[in-house]
């Protein structure tokens, strides 16, 4: 089934995707790799917030290229999603909805994801160029000193992505 | 003697970096057109169908082939009847890839320790591995590799007595763990003998092969073959989402062993397996 999808969305829009369902993302999306995932962790364990309300948010595991003059953004693929197993369960329990990446996750994830009804989406990985093109504006909100890992708000408006993992459990992988 | 100014290699380098991340080799593209061509999977020909696409708009545009634009590692290969003048050639090195990474837009990837893990802002240092050949050339082969694949790589230490069904079975278990996070299909490069960083090392530089091209040992081409067979056969497909395309090629170098050992290293690169040479 293809799929246009409003980003953020709500738990219902999660129960309502399918693993399988193609879809176009659009609207917002934070983009968040290893060393942001770490700093945001230690940002909760010590009892500081977030750089951003998560609720309802998407996060996009990616680190960009960088943008050539006159461009939004680089190339901008997915990384592997494992990566951020050890920090994704706390976030979805504040009330991310949604995950962009490739690749397995874990059984804590997969239970996370069940539990506060989050959709794992897929995008092709190595097809950075094409994706980049689907991102129309990108600023950086927090941790500038990571460089590319850098916390970053990105706008998609079409992005291409399969749910690999629906939040009833089913996963195409 | 031959001398070769250390600057000729920066410039070279810098050169390279810029065009192997933006373009695939010719041996690559055809690799994937094929893959395209023979996928029966509806999901899996869409995914090459993108993969297509997005190399021809990362040529066209100059935005990288993928994101992670790798870490550098570089073979150089010294004729020795070469000096190097002008300043330190692994500093060289360095430089090229430091102003091919800057000037080319290309991502720095490199920490500067991996447990204090600060990016060190150029993508340098390179991993250089130098070999003194003879003659008056030098020849340099890049192949900036990225990670999402080279955390899937393996490296098995067997005995003698597990032969060449065990070889098998390690391959087919690193591509099979691989999955889909190594963004199928794969390269694979594997080492077969000497010791443990050789068997790494051959791995390594068996994925900056041309595709098609096969050993010309014969029971190794066999292995190839089969192995790509068997590695497609598992069904992982583009992008790990099913189909009959999960590897593009299978290469194997082998060197001598220890009578007590049979080291097996399994080197996993992505689609986008990136490799350029050029002589000087």
């Amino acid at each position: 089934m293809e799929r246009h999808i409003t980003v953020p969305f709500d738990r219902t829009v999660s129960e309502s995707l399918s693993a399988g369902d193609y879809v176009f993302l659009t609207g917002t999306v934070y983009v968040a790799r290893d060393a942001a995932h770490k700093r945001m962790t230690e940002a909760l364990e010590c009892g500081k917030g977030l750089p951003f309300d998560i609720k309802d948010q998407t996060i996009y595991y990616m680190g960009p290229s960088p943008a050539r003059p006159g461009r939004v953004i680089g190339s901008a693929g997915p990384t592997t999603a494992s990566r951020m197993d050890r920090y994704a369960p706390a976030l979805m329990d504040l009330g991310q909805t949604g995950m962009i990446g490739k690749g397995r996750r874990s059984e804590q994830v997969k239970e996370a994801m069940i539990r506060n009804k989050v959709t794992y989406f897929a995008a092709v990985g190595g097809a950075g160029a094409l994706l980049s093109r689907c991102i129309t504006s990108s600023e950086v909100i927090a941790y500038e000193d990571l460089g590319t890992e850098a916390l970053l708000k990105i706008t998609v408006s079409d992005f291409p992505a399969i749910v690999v993992t629906d939040c009833h459990g089913a996963s195409l992988y | 003697m031959r001398t070769v100014p250390a600057e000729t290699i920066t410039e070279a380098v810098e050169a390279m970096c810029i065009k192997v991340c933006h373009e695939l080799s010719d041996d690559m593209k055809a690799c994937l057109y094929d893959a395209y061509e023979k996928e029966t999977s509806d999901t899996g020909k869409k995914i090459l169908g993108q993969l297509k696409e997005n190399l021809g708009i990362a040529s066209k545009e100059m935005i990288p082939i993928c994101q992670d634009t790798g870490m550098a590692v570089i073979f150089l290969k010294v004729g020795q009847e070469v000096c190097f003048t002008g300043g330190d050639i692994t500093d060289a090195v360095n430089e090229g890839v430091r102003r091919g990474y800057t000037k080319g837009y290309l991502r720095k990837s490199v920490v500067s320790d991996p447990i204090q893990r600060v990016n060190t802002g150029d993508n340098t240092p390179a991993v250089i591995h130098y070999e003194i050949v003879p003659g008056d050339k030098v020849m340099i082969t890049l192949a900036p590799k990225g990670f999402g694949s080279e955390n899937m790589s393996r490296l098995f230490m067997l005995k003698p007595s597990d032969g060449i069904e065990g070889v098998k079975n390690a391959i087919i278990a690193a591509a099979k763990d691989a999955g889909p996070n190594a963004c199928p299909p794969m390269v694979i490069g594997v080492g077969i003998g000497g010791t443990f960083e050789k068997c790494a090392l051959m791995a390594k530089e068996a994925l900056t092969r041309e595709a098609g091209v096969h050993s010309d040992i014969g029971y190794v081409r066999e292995l190839e073959e089969e192995m790509l067979t068997k590695i497609n056969e598992l069904g992982i497909g583009p992008a790990g989402l099913g189909g009959k395309i999960t590897a593009l090629a299978v290469n194997i170098n082998t060197y001598p062993t220890h009578i007590a050992g049979l080291p097996v290293a399994v080197n996993i690169c992505c689609h986008v397996n990136r490799h350029i040479t050029r002589e000087i």
